[in-house]
C-alpha cells in the first residue's frame, strides 16, 4: 500500500496537484499541505462544523472526508468567498453588519454552511436557516445575528 | 446609532479577518523547523505511575523527545495562579483523568501521535479516587494533594482547601415567620471554546518565546519568567485573539511544558489540544449548596444562611478565588438584615476547575434564587412582587460597608417583566419564571495604554486585553474615534505581543471596557493635551485658550480638526504624537476579596416555557433578558454578548454536564456525547435590553457586561418548570430524562 496519492483537485477556483497521504483528511489537507488555514479543527469527528467546506456543490465537514476522495473535485474554503481583490460577498458583508462574528472561530463554518444552503435555497425561512446550519456550533452563541446575516444576504442577493 | 464613535452599532474591529479566515489564530500559525507535540496519558482518574517505558515510541521514525517528570528540573517545577500546585507534567501518581504523564515531540503530527501511543506507562490504578462532596469528607477518603505541598495550612490533612465565611449580621437571632431551606446542585461543565487550547514556544536569542490561546498574556510571561529563572524582558509572550475563552483560557496550563521542550529541543515546538483534551483541561465548579431562606409574612428578607461546597479540582488553579468572589454575593442583590455564608473549596479527583463566565455565581444564583421562589410559593406571594420588595436600591449599602448599589436594578427588573408579559394571563400549559443575577466586577485593576497619532493621522492603540469575541478591539478603536476624531477604518489595535505592548493585569471579570477603556481613553487625552499646547504654539496664544474635544481643536476665532492641528503643528520631518493610559484600582488589604468590586453586573432574567408532558422536553417560548450596563459602547455588541450568555446558561440549565463512571473517568468528552446548544436548541423568542443610566465608573459611564445574562437562567427556568408543572427539581441541567422521571415520580 502507498503511503501518499496524487490528487487533482481544483481548490477556490485553482486547479491543484498535490501528494497527500492517504490517511489524512481533506481538513489536513487545506491547513497544512495547502496552506489555507481558515477552515477550522475542532472536534474532528463531525459534529461541530467548524472544518465545513463545499465539495462539488454541497457543505461537508472536511475532517470527516478523506484528501483522497476529493480527487477530481471542486472545493470552495472561506478564502474562496470574497473576491480576488478583497471584496466580500454578500453573505460577509451581511455577517459584519449583523454583528455575527464574535470571537470567530467557528465564522468560516458558518459561512460556508450559509453559502450553501443560500445556492440551493436563495429565499431561506429562519426555519431553514435553522436547519442548515444546525450543524455549525457557536459556542459564543450568536445564533441570532447569524440567522439574521443570512436572511440579509439572501434579501440582497434577490435585489 | 450609525458612525464611529462611542454609542455606535460600528462593525467589528478585526471582522474583515474573521469572515474571510485571515484572522490567525494560534494553531493557524506555523514556525519553521517546528516539532509537534502530543500528550501522553492515561485512562484513568487516578494511579500511581511506577514506570515510564520510552523504547518502543524512540523508535518511531522522527521522533525528537519523549519528556517524562525523570526530564523537568526536581523537584517537579510547579505553578499556579493562586497556588503553586500545579506540576509541569504528573509525578508519583496522576490525579484526574487526563493529567498528562510525559509528552513527546517529532517532526510530524502523526510521528508524535503514533510514538504517544507507545510509550508505556507501567502505573496501578487507585480505585479509592475522590469524585464527590460528601467523599471528599469523609475522614477515610485519600488525601487529593500531598499535605506536603501545603505546609502550615491546617487543612493540609484534609481535602478542604479553604472554608470561607462571610457575612453580616446574626442569622440565628433572627425571627422569620418563614424558613425554608432546601439544597441544590449544579453540574460539573466545561467552557467548549471552538478554538481547542493551544501552545508552543521557541528559543528566542537569549531567552525564550511562547505562544499561548491565553487570556492573560502578562501572568503567562511571569509565571515563565519564574519557572525559567529569566527576567521578564527575556520571556516574549504572543496571545493570538482566543477563538473563545470564557475564562477557561485565562491561566497557565500547558506552557511551562512547551517550554521546557523547546529548550531541550532547541527547536520551535507546538502542541495543540484535541477537543477531548479541552475536556480534560478546564471545567466549571460543581456545587452542593445548602440554603435557609427566613422571611416575613409579608416577603421581607429577614436572612439568608448559605453553606455552599464547591467540588475543586485535583489542583487550584483559580478555583479558590472562584469560591471568595462567588460566595461573598451569595445573598444577591438584595437587603437582608443578617447573612450568614460558609464557603469551601473542596478537592477532589477531577479535572481543575476553573475561571467561567460568571466566576460561581451561576451556582449560588441558581441555589438563591430558586429557595427565594420556594419562600414566595409558600407565602402566596408573585414571584417578581417578592424581589421587587427586597432589592436594593440605588446607592443603598446592601452589602454593609461596601459598594453600594450602583444602578436602578429595579428598572431593570421592571423592563425583564415588562418584556415577557408577567401580567399577562398566563397560556395554558406555560410556566414564566423571573430571577435576579449579581456579580462583582474586578476588586483590582491595572492597565495600560499607548496611543500614537501618527503623522497622517491615523491611530494605532496599543492594549494587552484579549480580544477573545467580546469585542475588545472594537470598543477602544471607538473611544480613541470619538476622542481623536479618527475614523474606525484609520485606526489599528495592536495586542498579543508582550514585547511591544504595555502590562494589563488581565482580561477577566468583564473589565476591560472599564479598565483598559479609561487607559485608552487617557491616553487619547494625554494625546488631546499635546494637541493643545501644538495648536496653542501655531497660534500664538495661551495655551488656556485652547480647547480640545471630540477631535475637534478650538482656538480663539477658528476651530481645526486634530489631524488638521497634527499636520501643520508636526511640520516636515514628520513624526507623530504618542500618548500614554494608565488606570489602576489598587488592593485594599482590609476587604474580605482584597477589594471591593468596581462596579456590579446586575440581570434580570424572566423567561416563559413548555414542558412537554410525554417526554419531559422544555421548549422555552419567551427568554428575555435585561442588563445594567451602564452605556453600551456598541450596542450590536452588547446584543450579542447578553445573548450568547443567555443562550450558553440555557446549556448548563438544560443539557450539559460531565458524566463521570465510577473510576472517575469522563464518559461523554467531545461533541458528540456532550451537547452543547444549536442553533435548534433557541428559545422561540430571546431578547436582549439594557438599562443605560450613564451612572458606571468607565470611559462615558460605563460598566462592563458579557456575564451579566448567563447568571440567573437556571433558576428563572426552575421556576417556570415549577410553575408548567408543579415539580421542584432542585438538580441541574434540567434535561428531559431527568423532567420526566420527576414527572413519573408524581404519579
Ligand atoms: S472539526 Fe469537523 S466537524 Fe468538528
Ligand atoms: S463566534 Fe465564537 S464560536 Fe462562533
Amino acid at each position: 500500500m502507498r503511503d501518499t496519492l496524487s490528487i487533482e483537485v481544483k481548490v477556490n477556483g485553482i486547479d491543484r496537484s498535490i501528494e497527500v497521504p492517504v490517511h489524512h483528511t481533506l481538513l489536513d489537507v487545506l491547513r497544512e499541505e495547502v496552506g489555507l488555514t481558515g477552515t477550522k479543527e475542532c472536534c474532528v469527528v463531525g459534529e461541530c462544523g467548524a472544518c465545513t467546506v463545499i465539495v462539488d456543490g454541497r457543505p461537508i465537514n472536511s475532517c470527516l472526508m478523506l484528501a483522497v476522495e476529493v480527487d477530481g473535485a471542486e472545493v470552495t474554503t472561506v478564502e474562496g468567498l470574497a473576491a480576488e481583490d478583497g471584496r466580500l460577498n454578500p453573505l460577509q458583508e451581511a455577517f459584519l453588519d449583523k454583528g455575527a462574528p464574535q470571537c470567530g472561530f467557528c465564522i468560516p463554518g458558518q459561512l460556508m454552511s450559509a453559502q450553501a444552503l443560500l445556492d440551493k435555497k436563495p429565499n431561506p425561512t429562519v426555519d431553514d436557516v435553522h436547519e442548515g446550519l444546525a450543524g455549525n456550533l457557536c459556542r459564543c452563541a450568536g445564533y441570532q445575528q447569524i440567522t439574521a446575516a443570512v436572511l440579509a444576504a439572501a434579501e440582497v442577493e434577490r435585489q | 446609532m450609525s458612525g464611529d464613535g462611542v454609542g455606535a452599532s460600528a462593525r467589528r474591529v478585526g471582522g474583515y479577518g474573521r469572515v474571510t479566515g485571515h484572522q490567525e489564530y494560534l494553531a493557524d500559525i506555523t514556525l519553521t523547523d517546528m516539532l509537534h507535540v502530543k500528550l501522553v496519558t492515561l485512562d484513568c482518574a487516578r494511579a500511581r505511575i511506577i514506570s515510564i517505558d520510552k523504547t518502543a515510541a524512540e523508535q518511531v521514525s522522527g521522533v525528537r523527545l519523549i519528556m517524562t517528570a525523570e526530564d523537568l528540573p526536581h523537584p517537579m517545577p510547579r505553578f499556579g495562579p493562586q497556588f503553586q500546585d500545579r506540576p509541569v507534567l504528573a509525578t508519583g501518581e496522576t490525579k484526574y483523568h487526563g493529567e498528562p504523564i510525559a509528552a513527546v515531540a517529532a517532526e510530524t503530527k502523526d510521528a508524535a501521535e503514533a510514538a504517544a501511543k507507545l510509550v508505556r506507562v507501567d502505573h496501578e490504578v487507585l480505585v479509592d479516587g475522590v469524585f464527590s462532596v460528601s467523599r471528599a469528607l469523609d475522614p477515610t477518603a485519600p488525601l487529593v494533594q500531598d499535605p506536603d505541598l501545603r505546609p502550615d495550612d491546617p487543612l493540609a490533612n484534609t481535602n478542604i482547601l479553604r472554608e470561607h465565611h462571610f457575612g453580616w449580621g446574626d442569622v440565628d437571632s433572627q425571627e422569620a415567620d418563614l424558613v425554608v431551606e432546601n439544597t441544590y446542585e449544579f453540574p460539573m461543565v466545561t467552557h467548549f471554546a471552538i478554538e481547542p487550547h493551544g501552545f508552543m514556544a521557541a528559543p528566542d536569542g537569549d531567552g525564550i518565546a511562547i505562544w499561548s490561546t491565553i487570556q492573560h498574556p502578562y501572568l503567562l510571561q511571569k509565571t515563565i519568567a519564574k519557572l525559567l529563572d529569566l527576567p521578564l524582558a527575556k520571556v516574549r509572550v504572543f496571545a493570538p485573539d482566543p477563538g473563545g475563552a470564557f475564562g477557561g483560557k485565562q491561566n497557565p496550563k500547558l506552557e511551562p511544558l512547551v517550554a521546557y521542550m523547546s529548550l531541550r529541543t532547541g527547536r520551535p515546538v507546538r502542541l495543540i489540544l484535541t477537543l477531548d483534551e479541552t475536556f480534560q483541561a478546564v471545567r466549571r465548579a460543581s456545587t452542593e449548596i445548602r440554603v435557609r431562606t427566613g422571611l416575613n409574612s409579608d416577603g421581607t428578607l429577614v436572612f439568608e444562611d448559605f453553606e455552599s461546597n464547591f467540588l475543586i479540582g485535583a489542583y487550584v488553579d483559580i478555583a479558590d478565588r472562584v469560591v471568595t468572589k462567588g460566595n461573598y454575593l451569595a445573598a444577591g442583590p438584595y437587603r437582608v438584615p443578617a447573612v450568614r455564608i460558609i464557603a469551601r473549596g473542596i478537592l477532589s479527583h477531577t479535572t481543575p476547575s476553573t475561571a467561567f463566565r460568571g466566576f460561581g455565581i451561576p451556582q449560588v444564583t441558581w441555589a438563591r434564587e430558586s429557595n427565594l421562589d420556594e419562600g414566595a410559593r409558600a407565602l402566596g406571594i408573585d414571584r417578581l412582587e417578592i424581589r421587587l420588595r427586597n432589592l436594593a436600591e440605588q446607592g443603598e449599602e446592601f452589602v454593609p460597608g461596601d459598594t453600594p448599589a450602583d444602578g436602578d436594578w429595579q428598572q431593570a427588573v421592571r423592563r425583564a417583566a415588562e418584556l415577557l408579559g408577567w401580567d399577562e394571563p398566563l397560556p395554558a400549559g406555560r410556566g414564566r419564571g423571573i430571577a435576579l443575577g449579581l456579580k462583582s466586577g474586578p476588586t483590582t485593576g491595572l492597565s495600560y495604554s499607548t496611543v500614537r497619532l501618527l503623522g497622517d493621522g491615523s491611530v494605532l492603540i496599543y492594549s494587552g486585553t484579549s480580544d477573545m469575541g467580546q469585542g475588545a478591539r472594537t470598543v477602544f478603536a471607538q473611544i480613541a474615534s470619538q476622542e481623536l476624531g479618527v475614523p474606525l477604518d484609520r485606526i489599528s489595535v495592536i495586542m498579543g505581543d508582550s514585547t511591544v505592548v504595555p502590562y494589563d493585569q488581565q482580561t477577566s471579570a468583564s473589565r476591560s471596557s472599564v479598565l483598559m477603556g479609561t487607559a485608552v481613553l487617557r491616553a487619547c487625552q494625554d494625546i488631546q493635551a499635546k494637541v493643545r499646547t501644538m495648536a496653542a504654539r501655531l497660534d500664538g496664544v495661551d495655551e488656556s485658550e485652547v480647547s480640545v474635544e471630540k477631535g475637534m481643536v478650538y482656538l480663539p476665532g477658528r476651530e481645526a480638526t486634530v489631524t488638521e492641528t497634527l499636520v501643520t503643528g508636526l511640520g516636515p520631518l514628520g513624526g507623530e504624537l504618542v500618548g500614554n493610559g494608565e488606570m489602576r484600582k489598587d488592593k485594599d488589604l482590609e476587604h474580605p476579596l482584597g477589594g471591593s468590586a468596581l462596579f456590579f453586573e446586575f440581570n434580570a432574567t424572566a423567561v416563559e416555557l413548555e414542558v412537554d408532558p410525554g417526554t419531559g422536553e422544555i421548549t422555552i417560548t419567551k427568554h428575555m433578558t435585561v442588563s445594567d450596563v451602564g452605556l453600551a459602547m456598541n450596542p450590536l455588541q452588547v446584543t450579542g454578548q447578553d445573548e450568547g450568555a443567555a443562550i450558553m446558561g440555557l446549556g448548563h440549565t438544560l443539557m450539559e454536564h460531565y458524566i463521570f463512571d465510577e473510576e472517575g473517568r469522563i464518559r461523554n468528552l467531545g461533541a458528540i456525547d456532550y451537547r452543547i446548544p444549536t442553533s435548534l436548541d433557541l428559545p422561540l423568542e430571546l431578547r436582549s435590553d439594557s438599562i443605560e443610566n450613564a451612572d458606571g465608573p468607565g470611559p462615558y459611564g460605563v460598566k462592563g457586561i458579557s456575564e451579566g445574562a448567563l447568571l440567573a437562567v437556571s433558576p428563572a427556568v426552575g421556576s417556570a418548570v415549577t410553575e408548567a408543572t408543579g415539580l421542584i427539581i432542585r438538580d441541574l441541567p434540567l434535561t428531559p430524562q431527568r423532567v420526566w422521571e420527576a414527572m413519573m415520580e408524581r404519579v
